[in-house]
């Protein structure tokens, strides 16, 4: 894979060099490159098995690499994994609560793992606690915890040893919109006052939004990483989708008269014109086979990934298991 | 050596504290002496009453129970490393900055205190099963428990490390319990059993903490009654004793340490 968009400002917080990960003939993560500056959102995106866990594990120095280096605040991954560990948070997909314990203890807990002075600790349990909104709850037993409540108490206890970078690994998963959205508050907080840089892992464009670039990942490479924005903007015109019964002869036509390209998934069929309001009369008018229904919508991050992978991102990886086409991106 | 440390106190310092948070646990752990005092005060001296040297068979079975709870509880520390897998709070602790050692450490130390509590309250109703227990004893008898758990737990951890999943370690380790127990001379002296089973027992490193212990209550003068442990025409001595099972237990902890270095 060759150089992929801008290097961020200043040194770089994580900085990650030509990171390989094989388990038996499966290469899990492939040759990715990329930096991450301080106060930076950075994403992760792509289908479950893409390579996004298995990235976030390296980083965090829970799982070693067998190509190439890795290093967050400028210590090395595998080297110096106790300093690494000092100066990252993590969330991870799975809940890793006390259910057992209290909030608090499960915080304190952390505090003494990580050392922390004891006036750090209080002041910064208290803070922490008051901000994900559980400080009047911290006596109880985390098993009486709701799910969105036990991943505030997570991102709470992530931050407790102030760290340099929070690893958020699908911080999304399972919570509904509007615990995602008081989560995304608080973490645009800490970057604005803390300068805290964030790398999260995520398969819902939504999420992938809010990120200030975005690397989309497929089949263990990055294939695009951009400003969410820029990804779009590569997107030409407007994106027509017909339902056909017969979505491959559909396809042919459209590739035959139009001397476009479309992508088929399942019954859809989908295509990029200039100007889909011009485009549309003209094309009914002459379209030959049955139609079910016809869109035409501005491009989101879903259709960059199609775009970029041949896929989309929710379904499961195709049988051959090989992007489809990539060749237009490469050249950023 | 820092983070070895502080990996083994604050990894103990939960286990105690789920410990002491856990109602059920700590009932059972004093339902169980009092049990104990129950079934062996009321049936079994009426029926068994005394042995070669006057020593009845209470007597002779009580320092035995004790290192059965120590050993079963100290066991419980695989089963604690397996849970916390299993509930994901083991990537919390291992993405900490503490040392692989400490943290199984911690797990040994938490055990071993868990454990302690229990023999504390056995010991508390030896009076009223007729045993003789003073100051000096249980000064004596608290530093082998602890010997005796901080080694059996290195295999119990080591299990958790090759079963991963929390009821294969559970199933494991009740597996292992009954040969442990049943093959240290909890309820029978290893030197007048059949050949076969002392030579199992022999060879079982729970026997010397249960000859241990036993000594320790009872005096050393239990091998003349045929009560103690002999090895090759040698009887053992509560030094000799917690010797081996210290230098079993190193080889176990030191295993555990390994494994679990190189698998988390």
């Amino acid at each position: 894979m060759n150089r992929l968009a801008s290097t961020p400002a200043g040194e770089p917080v994580i900085d990650v060099d030509d990171l390989g990960r094989r388990f038996g003939d499966l290469d899990a993560v492939r040759g990715v490159t990329f930096q991450v500056g301080q106060g930076e959102v950075f994403g992760f995106l792509g289908p479950n098995g893409a390579g996004k866990t298995t990235t976030i594990t390296m980083l965090c120095t829970l799982l070693r690499p067998t190509s190439g280096t890795a290093s967050i605040a400028g210590l090395d991954t595998v080297s110096q994994e106790r300093a690494v560990r000092r100066s990252i948070g993590l969330v991870f997909q799975q809940p890793t609560l006390d259910e057992a314990l209290t909030a608090e203890q499960n915080l304190r807990f952390h505090a003494y793992a990580y050392g922390l002075e004891a006036d750090v600790r209080e002041r910064q349990i208290r803070r922490l606690l008051t901000m994900v909104e559980l400080w009047k709850r911290r006596a109880d037993d985390v098993r009486s915890f709701s799910g969105g409540m036990r991943r505030r108490l997570e991102i709470a206890r992530g931050l407790l040893h102030e760290p340099r970078v929070l690893f958020l690994d699908e911080p999304s998963v399972g919570l509904d919109p509007q615990t995602r959205r008081r989560i995304w508050e608080y973490l645009d907080e800490l970057r604005a006052t803390d300068g805290l840089t964030i790398f999260l892992t995520t398969h819902y464009m939504d999420e992938a939004e809010n990120c200030d670039r975005i690397a989309v990942i497929d089949h263990g490479q990055i294939v695009a990483l951009d400003t969410p924005e820029r990804l779009k903007g590569a997107m030409s015109g407007d994106l027509i989708t017909i339902v056909s019964p017969s979505p491959t002869a559909a396809a042919d036509q459209v590739r035959v008269r139009h001397g476009l390209d479309p992508t088929i998934v399942d019954d859809s069929v989908t295509f990029q014109v200039p100007n889909g309001e011009d485009f549309l009369p003209g094309f009914i008018r002459t379209f030959q086979l049955p139609l079910h229904s016809i869109s035409v919508r501005r491009p989101t991050l879903d259709d960059v990934f199609l775009e970029l992978t041949g896929h989309a991102i929710r379904e499961e990886a195709s049988s051959d298991g090989r992007p489809k086409k990539s060749s237009r991106w490469r050249g950023r | 050596m820092i983070e070895v440390y502080r990996g083994a106190w604050v990894v103990a310092y939960r286990e105690v504290l789920r410990f002491v948070r856990d109602r059920s646990r700590v009932a059972a752990s004093i339902i169980f002496p009092l049990l104990f005092l129950a079934i062996f005060g009321a049936g079994f001296t009426n029926i068994v009453g005394v042995m070669t040297g006057g020593i009845d068979l209470i007597q002779f079975m009580y320092p035995g129970l004790i290192a059965m709870a120590v050993v079963t509880g100290a066991l419980a520390a695989g089963i604690s490393v397996a849970t916390d897998r299993e509930d994901g709070f083991l990537r919390e602790i291992l993405v900490a900055p503490l040392s692989r050692t400490g943290i199984i450490l911690g797990k040994s130390v938490g055990a071993a205190a868990v454990g302690l509590t229990q023999t504390v309250l056995l010991l508390a109703v030896g009076p009223l099963l007729g045993v003789d227990l003073s100051f000096s004893v249980i000064i004596r008898l608290v530093p082998i428990a602890v010997i005796l758990s901080l080694a059996v737990s290195g295999l119990g951890i080591l299990i958790s490390s090759y079963v991963r999943s929390q009821h294969g370690v559970q199933m494991m380790i009740q597996l292992l319990v009954f040969p442990l127990v049943f093959l240290a001379g909890v309820f029978f002296p290893v030197d007048s059993v059949p050949v076969w089973m002392e030579i199992l027992s022999k060879a079982n490193p729970v026997t010397y903490g249960v000859d241990a212990i036993r000594q320790v209550m009872l005096g050393s003068d239990l091998a003349s009654a045929g009560l103690g442990v002999t090895v090759f025409g040698h009887t053992m001595a509560i030094t000799e004793e917690v010797l081996v099972v210290g230098a079993l237990g190193s080889i176990l902890f030191a295993a555990a340490a390994w494994k679990f270095t190189r698998t988390e």
